[in-house]
């Protein structure tokens, strides 16, 4: 079994970053310290109209939250990543992320000049940021998935959604295997619904190994037949 | 229960019926009032809102559910863009629950989520990029939509189902215009869950100018 380190990266909290990451790469993520956040789109790097699909994912797999053994579905209905680890089973991909509006309401706005890079920009922000720079602008954007984060749904009529405080903590992953190349686009800006009067964005350790192809034992394969059909569309692709 | 019933003294500019499969976009200009109305009951319309003047700035599932706190879309429910805009708020709902989580059914994710035999069956995203192109948008201006009449309840361990629908024959929803709109509709084809009781229908549009 294939699992080399290529490189690693620490980014900063309240930072964006993106990744060309590809088919037998992983990309492992890891807090580095309470309620990290990491908004994350995803893009098929052959075609970037080609995305993440949040509400696909999600009845696909008849799941509210993201966990390990699903894969991330694109609205082509193929695999792009697969969770294949994770120490926390709650994922949130229903809420969104932060604007740069919510920031300025509770902590103050800030500009580079006053505050140089200790700056609080959104996940939106920094988002926005790295499509830019990759040709891709605001039409690009999708439903993230927020990792570490978990934003609970009440079992009442209205499907009531809570914060639920401390549930990522320093050392808790997740590790995403690339079952085509994609673009990975992350920001690690609190999420708006922490409650946390304080901003204190985690950083968080992102690191990419070499890993091998799904097996006919894959977890994500026997997870569902769903789940098994998205990764055959990938294979598809990448024969 | 709502003001808008009292208000149909107000000019009546739109009246039309979607076939089952069909679509629909056109101008719902601000503070119009936009019903739509389940003529046969459980029928899901899969609807998009863009702000009229700035197309990019389009409705927002997950910033809309964040913003109300709550999953699920009801009389009171504000629409958002992506950059937390309001659109439209829902003024009256005589079905009580409207999803939007769920998304657009598509030929590939039919394919995915009831198998190959699928694949060639009509779908909502057919529709949409057909419907879009009307006004120069394509598949990058198509984001996870409203499914007005579909049931889509989540709980509190994570899980997710499509339910039979809440919805019935006459039933409708009415929403207020909260600035210049762009609605694009898909009259949801799917024929292999629950969620137009296996059975598409047409639906009905009514709108009133301020
Ligand atoms: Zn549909």
């Amino acid at each position: 079994m294939t699992r080399d380190l290529l490189y690693g990266v620490q980014v900063p909290g309240g930072s964006g970053w993106s990744i060309l990451l590809r088919r037998q790469q992983a990309l492992r993520l890891t807090a580095q310290g309470p309620d990290a956040s990491v908004s994350m789109l995803v893009y098929a790097a052959a075609d970037t109209t080609e995305r993440l699909n949040v509400p696909d994912t999600l009845k696909a797999q008849m799941a509210a939250a993201v966990r390990a053994p699903m894969t991330l579905m694109s609205d082509m209905g193929k695999a792009l990543l697969s969770v294949t680890a994770s120490s926390l089973d709650w994922h949130d991909a229903i809420t969104g992320h932060g604007l740069d509006a919510d920031i300025a309401a509770r902590f103050g706005g800030t500009t580079y000049q006053s505050a140089r890079n200790e700056w609080r920009r959104s996940a939106r922000t920094c988002l926005l940021e790295e499509l830019r720079v990759h040709g891709l602008d605001n039409r690009d954007l999708h439903a993230t998935v927020n990792w570490f984060t978990k934003i609970a749904p009440a079992d009442d009529a209205a499907g009531s959604l809570r914060f639920v405080p401390g549930h990522a903590r320093e050392g808790d992953f997740v590790e995403l295997r690339a079952e085509v190349d994609v673009f990975v686009v992350l920001a690690t800006s609190p999420h708006p619904l922490n409650p946390d009067a304080q901003w204190r964005p985690a950083p968080v350790r992102a690191d990419v190994f070499a890993v091998d192809a799904p097996a006919a034992d894959d977890a994500a394969r026997q997870f569902r037949d769903e789940s098994s059909r998205s990764l055959v569309m990938a294979e598809r692709s990448c024969a | 229960m709502s003001t808008s019933s009292q208000n149909r003294t107000q000019q009546q500019f739109l009246d039309v019926v979607i076939d089952a499969g069909d679509g629909w976009i056109g101008d719902i200009p601000a503070g119009s009032l936009f019903r739509v109305v389940d003529l046969h009951g459980n029928q899901a319309v899969d609807t998009l809102f863009y702000d009229a003047h700035d197309l990019t700035n389009r409705f927002s599932a997950v910033d809309t559910i964040r913003f109300q706190g709550a999953v699920y879309l009801t009389t009171g429910s504000v629409l958002r863009s992506v950059n937390g805009d309001p659109l439209a708020t829902i003024v009256e709902d005589t079905c009580g629950r409207h999803d939007t989580i769920g998304g657009a059914c598509a030929k590939e994710s039919n394919e995915i989520r009831y198998g190959e035999h699928t694949r060639f069956q009509h779908a909502c995203r057919s529709t949409f990029v057909r419907k879009a192109a009307e006004r120069g948008l394509t598949k990058r201006d198509l984001t996870h939509n409203v499914n007005f009449f579909m049931n889509v309840p989540v709980t509190s361990t994570g899980g997710l189902s499509f339910a039979d629908g809440v919805s019935a024959a006459g039933k409708y929803v009415e929403l207020r215009a909260e600035r210049d709109l762009v609605v694009l509709i898909s009259n949801c084809p799917q024929l292999n869950n629950p969620c137009n009781g296996y059975d598409p229908t047409p639906v009905q549009l009514l709108g009133w100018s301020q």
